[in-house]
């Protein structure tokens, strides 16, 4: 594997090695001394386009977990915002010696123009609308460590899928590993144009009394520049997940969420802060999984 | 370097064309003759195995401590505790091949801080497999001591490594491969010595 940059790329094989290494990097994230030497010497550039905590933050941990050196790169405060393209930034991190690029922009499908102009590793933190692959193995791995298996869990995935780049690899993940998904929304907010193999349906408390999981999406204000929805509160009564709801799932069933929430709007104080909620998992195990996936891209020959 | 790889140690040895010169050095009893051996050798020079705890070194070091932790137990009663150490992150020599699979690491029950801890492990070569199951060791604890138990030491140290209870010494030359074979993972007990072939890679 050389970059990382859509999970359509990964076959049911090198996912599951992926969950099962990042099985191992939970251990060492456990014991007093958190610090594998597997990276030493190897540089990995966080070049973010676009503000991000978790994410940027969960890279940084890995790599030097790993014993990586990492730079951080913003968009912001640096020459980005002089008029600097992404091609000649991208040329300065070759001349840099980074091994890895971590990549988050607001462009879907930068990270594949990057990954043709370094001689790196390119991993994709999210691009757009496009695809957050690590986003979906963290998810797959919570999945995976809650229910004892992906294979024919039913899967909700709740909100704004139109413009979620983590519905979207989770999808993808999802459907390779094996588990069945729905996708549950306003109908302005669910993409018709699926290639995957998945259900649609508008109702929410329809699905929830079968889904194993349910994964609910940000309402992502930001990307909201049409009328999708007539209110806030009217989204919030027909799609927010609040404990009448959470009641109607199974018993062993999960809440997860990608962060960050907004409180009160797709999800209410007392389902995120539930037991049956995931969503603290999500960020420790999203460590795991980003050492994952760099001890896998930068741990042999190049 | 010592370690076989996962996918080499279950794939079958490479033959080079013509007839295979493979020798048997130690045979199954002796196998069991030797552990009995090493087994009453760390009782002696533990003073009755306490504090011990063995950890092997994946892949065939495990099933090996494991014997001797029964032995242990069958001759004096004592329970000794068995760990895992998978060397995988902390080898040297990650960087000239193909990425590696990542085995389990187990600490022993009650982990390894002040303990007495004996690394076990099937074929001790360039010493280099020891030099990083040590950095692995000390990412987990503070030993009060820590030696080494292997079944067979085949020469051609890289480092300055020894171990304190050898099954057998086997001299060989670079060119020739010593292959451990345990009933756990392959089927049968046998030590068996190859020549030729892949030239120094064992």
């Amino acid at each position: 594997m050389k970059h990382l940059l859509s999970t359509a790329d990964l076959d049911a094989a090198t996912a599951t090695e992926i969950l099962d290494i990042a099985t191992e990097m939970a251990s060492v994230s456990g014991r007093e001394i958190k610090k594998l030497p597997t990276l030493r010497g190897r540089t990995v550039v966080n070049l973010f386009y676009e503000d991000s905590t978790r994410t940027r933050i969960s890279f940084e941990a890995a790599a030097k977990r790993l014993s990586a050196d990492v730079i951080n790169f913003s968009a912001k405060g640096s020459s980005v915002e002089k008029g600097e393209s992404l091609k000649d930034t991208a040329w300065t991190l070759q001349a840099m010696g980074a091994d890895a690029v971590v990549i988050r922009h607001p462009a879907s499908g930068a990270p594949h123009r990057l990954a043709n102009w370094v001689t790196g590793s390119v991993l994709n933190a999210g691009d757009g609308t496009h695809e957050h692959p690590t986003q979906a193995l963290l998810d797959a791995y919570t999945m995976r460590s809650r229910m004892g298996r992906l294979d024919g869990l039913h899967v909700a995935i709740v909100g704004d899928v139109l413009h979620s780049r983590v519905a979207r690899s989770n999808v993808l993940l999802l459907n390779t590993l094996g588990a069945k998904v729905t996708l549950v929304g306003p109908p302005t907010l669910v993409p018709t144009d699926l290639n995957a193999s998945v259900q649609v349906a508008y109702d929410l408390d329809a699905v929830l009394p079968q889904a194993d999981v349910v994964m609910m999406l940000r309402v992502q204000k930001e990307r909201m520049t049409d009328s999708y929805f007539p209110s806030a509160r009217e989204y919030s009564r027909r799609y927010g997940l609040d404990g009448a709801r959470l009641r109607r799932m199974p018993a062993h069933g999960i809440v997860m969420h990608p962060g960050p929430m907004n409180r009160g709007m797709e999800i209410t104080p007392e389902v995120a802060d539930s037991p049956r909620s995931t969503i603290v998992e999500q960020v420790t195990n999203g460590v795991s999984v980003r050492m994952a996936c760099l001890y896998l891209l930068l741990g042999g020959a190049r | 370097m010592a370690r076989p790889t996962t996918d080499e140690s279950n794939a079958p040895v490479q033959q080079p064309a013509g007839p295979a010169p493979t020798k048997i050095v130690i045979s199954a009893a002796d196998v069991s003759r030797v552990l009995d051996r090493i087994a009453h050798q760390i009782l002696e020079k533990t003073s009755g195995a306490r504090d011990v705890v063995l950890m092997g070194i994946a892949t065939r070091g495990v099933p090996i401590a494991r014997r001797l932790a029964e032995r242990i137990h069958a001759f004096e009663g004592v329970q000794v505790p068995v760990g895992i150490l998978d060397i995988t992150l902390y080898r040297d020599d990650l960087r000239s091949s193909s990425v590696r699979a990542v085995g389990r690491t187990e600490e022993p029950a009650g982990g390894v801080d002040g303990r007495k801890v004996i690394l076990v492990d099937d074929v001790l070569f360039s010493g280099r497999t020891i030099r990083a199951a040590l950095d692995a060791l000390s990412d987990l604890g503070r030993p009060a001591a820590v030696q080494l138990a292997v079944l067979v030491d085949r020469g051609h140290r890289q480092l300055p490594i020894r171990a304190d209870y050898v099954g057998k010494n086997i001299p060989t030359a670079l060119s020739e491969q010593v292959k451990v074979k345990l009933v756990e993972i392959d089927g049968t007990d046998e030590v068996v010595l190859t020549t030729g072939s892949k030239g120094g890679t064992r």
